[in-house]
């Protein structure tokens, strides 16, 4: 998958790949799709629940080993 | 988006563990697009007192619970395993390893994401403590009514 902004979350635990997503949407255009690469597996249930909650589009999760790399589409406001 | 859901937060304790869990929360919720408060009352005021100079109280219980009650961000001990600060020391070692921030960080955090901070004004009351001891960053010094209007409306509320 294609992001458009992508944020590093490598050896991050709950709550800190949420809060740097948070943050990174903040600032990002709507329709822009943004890649979270993290290994906490807590991400995998937990991106899903957050965009629920944020209004957020949740696209995907792509494994490589260890490696998530998480895909979220910001929502037209 | 309609209007921010709301939490609110009771932090009574002044563990370091207790208050990484509320400050966890706080900052998830507000990274979810949440109003967050949090109160802090009792023992949870250590939480936001300063970690520089001493606390001036009047009166010698006051003084001398002041005195062994501290608080300061820095110096809060673990609710479980403290063992005189070893055992905190080797949390905080465990808590670097995963890069995991501590409580100081977690303020910061918190303010940055607009976490709002309201000091218990009856516990400073009665332990006789300034308002000049604790941290800027606490928002208001309020008391039950405004948890009752803030928790009211609030969907997540906890005492920590």
């Amino acid at each position: 998958m294609k992001a458009d902004v992508t944020v590093d979350c490598l050896g991050l635990y709950c709550p800190m790949p949420i809060v740097h997503t948070a943050k990174k949407i903040k600032e990002m255009q709507p329709g822009q799709v943004l890649e979270v690469v993290a290994d906490d597996e807590g991400i995998k249930v937990d991106m899903p629940n957050w965009a629920k909650m944020t209004g957020n589009e949740f696209l995907g999760i792509e494994e490589e080993g260890k490696k998530l790399h998480v895909f979220v589409k910001k929502a037209q406001s | 988006m309609a209007e921010k859901e709301k939490m609110t937060l009771i932090l009574f304790s002044g563990e370091m563990d207790k208050a990484l869990a509320a400050f966890n929360i706080a900052v998830g919720g507000a990274s979810s697009g949440m109003d967050v408060t949090i109160f802090f009352t009792f023992w949870g005021l250590n939480v936001i007192k300063k970690n520089e100079g001493s606390i001036k109280s009047k009166g010698i219980m006051r003084n001398m619970l002041n005195f062994m009650n501290r608080g300061g961000a820095k110096r809060l001990p673990l609710s479980k395993f403290h063992m005189m600060g070893v055992g905190k020391a080797m949390m905080q070692r465990l808590m670097k390893d995963i890069n995991f921030p501590q409580v100081d960080e977690l303020i910061k955090l918190a303010k940055e994401l607009d976490v709002k901070f309201i000091a218990c004004t009856t516990t400073i009351g009665m332990m006789g403590i300034t308002k000049d001891a604790f941290i800027p960053e606490v928002d208001s010094f309020a008391g039950v009514a405004t948890y009752i209007a803030e928790a009211s409306k609030s969907k997540i509320s906890l005492f920590i």
